[in-house]
């Protein structure tokens, strides 16, 4: 491939914000001891043996990723339905529509989930209203529901965008073909509609799961710190232990199982044509 | 026009190094303390006086400050840490000797604040704040008496309890449960401690930092593990709040100022930490955070409802069985695993 002398400061930002960091993550997971300098290059898998001898790390991992696919699927089942409808309307109601999705993410994403805080809380909006009208209040805040909804309130708009682009140009007079040769409503979706936008479910559910997963803030402040999940273990690793080369051995193996993922789900993608695909 | 790669990369060379230096002619000191732990006007105070700008940073957990120091590459000037931590920053080769003969407001200070066992000549630290651990709790929700830490181990309470997320406390807590050292090294009183926490976990409303101010005074929760400091500042919110340090004895703390080795403008740092204990400005910071001073003169210029305070201010009887965090050293890696082991339950 050419590269054309445009593009040399962005494979210049390339080098220097993407693949050197990870160059020095991957150096530092494979490596014990203090700091990083190259003088004590002692390379070891030890820090890879402790994460997979401890059961409690290989649970924290399994923990992380179970809800990182509930949040996933979630998003994509409320997703996918609003971006059809989105993408059904004219192009002025469209456009409003998409904004009404896209300004929340104007404010701070650590404000919105602050937010919820007051919502779920014993004392909270729901809660007040729930007892008011003469209920029990509710167990809403601090489990593992709550960083669910946290997760999927945060990252639905990461889902309805990209589908909704690729709903959006699907060319109309492929669904009237189909509908001139006799398909009903459910075969023109299930024919036609659903296999034109799989780049843009992929897209989505990638877009959706790599925050899940790696998200610590949201189990911290909706979960209470109840339950630790990957990304509370390295952000633990790093900033509270101090153990760098640890921290890195983690992340390098939520890094793999974000790409088996990827691998796994890219698979659907037949022909890889569609322009929402991240591959 | 055409542009050259070379000038483009240059231009863009130019454009970090614009982003990675603010610049400006004032003398900076770097100040790396607790988050809302000083009267922000007193900063101010401190840059008109001497003229300087004061880059005021914060952190939530003295590993959090240690790991910035240690690793970090920031370069503070004056820090903040507890008792336990200035051991091992001692020990570790990370502090600056202080001149005391700069400190001329040492002489303020309580002598039983100085010549403390982390620090036995105060070489390396100059007292700040002091106070202990305790539970608060609302006397409205909680109707048994509080002077135990079992309490916060009593199904009636079940999920109306906040913990600290924070393993070296909370484990102190359940240490000093089963009347052990909240400096225990022993594999099996860890064990047991560990065991009690896991016990408790299903009790647990939520371990948290310092949202623990806004969940009890909107009385979210019944019982909550805090620092003295907190505590004050909570009953002062809510009146139904109370604060005890459980009988079979809690942690007493200290927070001094230190000069990182990596200081820059030793002279200015000095002045800094004399300047935080000038009786007027201590008062001014404790009236605001509600901390107790180790300062005996500004205690002289506080209110009365601070001073006759037996939350901020406790009696000899009420400190003689607490405990003073120690550097544990390699035992750091075993409490950690046991928090892992215990938050990763479900």
């Amino acid at each position: 491939m050419k590269i054309k002398w445009a593009s040399y400061p962005y494979v210049l930002w390339m080098i220097i914000f993407i693949i050197v960091p990870l160059g020095l993550v991957l150096l530092s997971s494979l490596t014990i001891g203090e700091g990083v300098g190259l003088g004590n290059l002692g390379f070891t898998l030890d820090n890879f043996r402790k994460f997979f001898e401890n059961e409690y790390y290989v649970e924290v991992l399994w923990a992380s990723v179970n809800l990182a696919l509930k949040s996933t699927v979630i998003s994509l089942l409320l997703g996918y339905p609003m971006a059809m409808i989105i993408a059904r309307e004219k192009i002025e109601k469209r456009n409003i529509m998409v904004l009404l999705i896209v300004i929340p993410m104007w404010m701070n994403f650590l404000l919105r989930t602050y937010a919820w805080l007051t919502l779920l809380g014993k004392n909270g909006f729901i809660n007040t209203i729930v007892t008011k009208l003469g209920f029990e209040p509710l167990d809403l805040i601090y489990n593992d529901r709550a960083v669910l909804l946290g997760m999927v309130y945060n990252f639905l708009p990461f889902m309805i965008l990209p589908i909704y682009s690729v709903l959006t140009k699907i060319d109309n007079s492929l669904i009237e073909a189909a509908e001139d040769l006799g398909a009903n409503k459910f075969n023109v979706f299930t024919k036609v509609i659903f296999p034109l936008s799989i780049p843009g479910i992929i897209t989505g559910i990638t877009m959706v799961f790599m925050p899940a997963v790696s998200t610590f803030v949201i189990s911290k402040l909706l979960g209470g710190g109840q339950y630790m999940l990957i990304g509370n273990l390295i952000e633990r690793q790093f900033i509270e232990i101090g153990d760098w080369h640890f921290g890195s051995a983690v992340s390098i193996i939520m890094m793999v199982f974000i790409l088996i993922t990827m691998a796994i789900t890219n698979k659907f993608d037949v022909d890889k044509e569609g322009g929402g695909g991240l591959w | 026009m055409k542009i050259s790669v070379k000038t483009l990369t240059t231009l863009f060379f130019i454009l970090i190094m614009v982003f990675a230096t603010g610049c400006s002619n004032k003398p900076t000191l770097n100040v790396y303390n607790w988050g809302d732990y000083i009267d922000p006007d007193v900063i101010r105070d401190f840059e008109e006086e001497f003229n300087v700008k004061v880059n005021y940073n914060t952190f939530a957990t003295n590993e959090d400050m240690y790991v910035s120091i240690k690793k970090g590459g920031a370069s503070y000037d004056v820090a903040f840490p507890s008792d336990y931590m200035i051991e091992r920053m001692i020990n570790e080769g990370l502090l600056e000797k202080i001149d005391k003969e700069k400190i001329t407001n040492l002489k303020h200070i309580d002598d039983s604040f100085l010549n403390l066992e982390f620090d036995p000549n105060n070489d390396y630290s100059v007292p700040y704040m002091w106070g202990t651990v305790g539970i608060v709790y609302n006397k409205k929700m909680v109707d048994d008496v509080v002077d135990s830490w079992d309490i916060l181990w009593n199904e009636k309470y079940s999920g109306q309890i906040l913990m600290l997320d924070s393993q070296r406390d909370s484990i102190a807590v359940a240490l000093k449960k089963l009347g052990y050292s909240l400096n225990s090294r022993d594999m099996k009183e860890l064990e047991e401690a560990k065991n009690e926490l896991i016990k408790q976990k299903p009790l647990v409303y939520a371990y948290v930092g310092d949202e623990v101010k806004d969940l009890m005074v909107g009385e979210e929760a019944a019982l909550a593990v805090v620092w003295s400091g907190d505590a004050v500042a909570m009953i002062r919110e809510n009146e139904n709040l109370d604060y005890v340090i459980p009988k079979e004895g809690s942690n007493l703390w200290f927070d001094n100022m230190v000069i990182p080795k990596t200081c820059k403008n030793k002279e200015l740092a000095h002045e800094f930490i004399n300047f935080m204990q000038r009786p007027e400005i201590a008062a001014r910071n404790t009236e605001y955070i509600g901390y107790s001073t180790p300062n005996y003169k500004a205690i002289e210029l506080l209110p009365d409802y601070i001073v006759n305070s037996r939350v901020a201010y406790p009696t000899e009887e009420d400190i003689k069985d607490l405990e003073i965090f120690k550097d544990i050293k390699d035992f750091l890696k075993v409490y950690d695993e046991i928090w892992l082991e215990i938050k990763a339950q479900r």
